[in-house]
């Protein structure tokens, strides 16, 4: 396991893909960073939270 | 409060319908559990990006010409540092930003001196052991009169055109240069062996944790830019965003360096109080959000809090 | 000892504002309002969380120093560790500040908390930025002569020297890291103080400005 923990399975010392459109240029990792950002915050707003139950006889 | 009185984007209404039970301790363990295990996937599947540093031993043997040539600019005064102006050392007010009638950069003045001719080609060459030449050389250099050196360094800065680096030493054809050509060819051999690293970080001391003059003399050369080049880290190419290989960089820097890619931040030579400017004024209207109408009223009219509270909506109703 | 002499003590004075202003049951809640109902509302304590592995991470990085992980695999996982939870602490600090903007958290009295956040946000960019230069690697040496030029625009690179490594070593793990924790603290308190935020009204009456 020691070996397996200290080196990455998937080292990113690779040169990244860049997207370009007119001046805008961003980097695979960063576009993904960003894009998985995005997903998140609309999931935590869609997504039912769990307890409404207990919430309604709380009321 | 009173109803008349209540702004609906300033002012809360108070709660007063129910409260559930609530493990605040129990949640920040999870929390923390979550964000751990998260934190270690993450670092046993991708690692962590680790470029070695150059030196200024490792760049003036992969690039020998490019440092000589660097260090003549020092000698000469053209390298980006020697022409800096503040906090470096003393220029005109046009040397440095300004933005308006606010000259900042001017006006603190030179609080990290650097003087490059002799900081970064004569004092280094001085630490050096004796050899006949090279004293020669520099006993010449003392006692010269600056237009006597500012000759010396124009004639070898016009033939330094053709240098060329042969048998391990540079080589310039330049006339009337005076002790210049062994400077510049000494100093590039001190480098190639490691020990202009040492003495432009510690001097004639002993410990060093300031590696100013080396950063500045390695970053008015072309290798390290060369190099960022490589990563797409300069700033044309979004770089303050970017890491070196295939890692994600510093994504919330996007605002700050978005307004570097377009004019007139991108074509002036005020880019970068320009750019602190508009950055520092957007950051006091995010910071003082509450007391802005008009932007303040953006989430109520967007509504994208029917989405947060729909359940609170519809137990409402 | 006099009760009024009791009463003017320090200690006393500070005990009893303190208590009177954040109550235990308030700053360790045992309920919480039940419209505090939504995923979105896990980003604040995601971001502590993170900050809690930031430093934890960082600490041990400072029992062996700057250049260890260099050299050993064992600190290169703890840098990467490090790296990892600095990227969920900024991806869950700009979520958390999405959806308080989207809730208008700042409502009822609750400016400063909305402030404290907004600074803690630009302490951390800063914290950020000296931890790069810290890296003791290429990408120190390129980000440090790079953003050494918009710092010295303003005039502070006279005294915030980022080629300077022990100086930008020395701010990243001493002075940041104590404003970061001091506002967190003071942006926790505020929250408990003044609680969270309830629901805009959806009376017509009051969508009116």
């Amino acid at each position: 396991m020691g070996p397996l923990l200290y080196a990455a399975l998937l080292p990113l010392n690779h040169p990244d893909h860049y997207f370009h459109w007119h001046f805008l240029e961003i980097s695979a990792a960063n576009l993904i960073v960003i894009a998985l950002m995005l997903v998140t915050f609309v999931a935590a707003l869609l997504l039912p939270f769990p307890g409404r139950r207990r919430r309604r006889q709380n009321q | 409060m009173s109803r008349k009185g209540f702004r609906p984007d300033v002012d809360a209404p108070e709660w007063k319908g129910g409260h559930t039970p609530y493990d605040i301790l129990k949640e920040g363990t999870i929390a923390l559990v979550v964000i751990g295990i998260l934190t270690v996937l993450l670092a046993v599947v991708f690692g962590s990006p680790d470029q070695p540093a150059i030196t200024l031993k490792s760049w003036s043997n992969a690039a020998p010409v490019d440092f000589a040539t660097t260090a003549l600019s020092e000698l000469n005064g053209t390298s980006t540092t020697a022409a800096y102006g503040a906090p470096y050392n003393v220029q005109p007010a046009s040397a440095s930003q300004s933005l308006g009638f606010l000259k900042l950069e001017h006006w603190v003045g030179v609080r990290i001196p650097i003087d490059a001719a002799n900081d970064f080609v004569v004092d280094p060459l001085k630490t050096l052991p004796y050899g006949p030449v090279l004293h020669s050389s520099l006993k010449n250099w003392k006692s010269a009169s600056t237009s006597t050196r500012a000759k010396w360094v124009a004639n070898y800065t016009k033939a330094s055109a053709n240098m060329k680096f042969t048998d391990g030493k540079i080589v310039v054809n330049a006339t009337n240069a005076g002790p210049v050509p062994v400077m510049i060819s000494d100093l590039t051999t001190m480098a190639r062996n490691g020990a202009l690293d040492q003495a432009l970080l510690t001097g004639d001391s002993f410990y060093s944790t300031d590696y100013t003059d080396s950063l500045l003399f390695i970053s008015d050369g072309n290798y390290l830019s060369t190099l960022a080049t490589k990563d797409h880290l300069q700033g044309n190419q979004w770089g303050v965003m970017n890491e070196t290989g295939s890692y994600p960089g510093s994504a919330w820097l996007w605002l700050y360096t978005f307004w570097y890619q377009i004019p007139p931040f991108s074509t002036s030579g005020n880019g970068d109080i320009l750019v602190l400017a508009v950055m520092v004024l957007l950051t006091a209207g995010l910071t003082l959000m509450p007391f802005i109408p008009g932007l303040r009223s953006i989430p109520r009219r967007s509504r994208v809090y029917r989405l947060i509270w729909r359940e609170h909506y519809r137990n409402l109703k | 000892m006099s009760t009024s002499e009791l009463d003017r003590q320090w200690t006393t004075r500070l005990r009893r504002r303190a208590v009177s202003k954040i109550p235990p049951e308030k700053m360790l809640p045992d309920t919480q309002p039940s419209y505090v109902s939504s995923w979105i509302y896990v980003f604040g304590v995601a971001t502590i969380s993170a900050l809690i592995v930031v430093i934890a991470t960082g600490c041990i990085l400072a029992l062996r120093g700057p250049t260890w992980w260099h050299g050993s695999d064992v600190g290169h996982f703890v840098n990467s560790l490090h790296l990892w939870s600095v990227e969920i602490f900024f991806f869950s600090m700009v979520i958390h500040l999405w959806g308080k903007y989207f809730m208008a958290a700042w409502r009822g009295g609750r400016a400063m908390t909305w402030i404290t956040g907004m600074v803690l946000f630009l302490v951390s960019i800063v914290t950020a930025l000296t931890g790069y230069v810290s890296q003791s690697n290429f990408d120190s040496q390129w980000i440090s002569t790079q953003a050494k030029d918009a710092i010295n625009s303003s005039g502070g690179g006279a005294y915030f020297n980022l080629l300077n490594f022990g100086q930008m070593l020395m701010w990243h793990i001493v002075l940041l890291p104590l404003a970061l924790v001091f506002l967190v603290a003071v942006h926790v308190v505020l929250v408990r103080i003044k609680g969270v935020v309830p629901p805009f009204e959806v009376n017509p009456r009051s969508d009116h400005e």
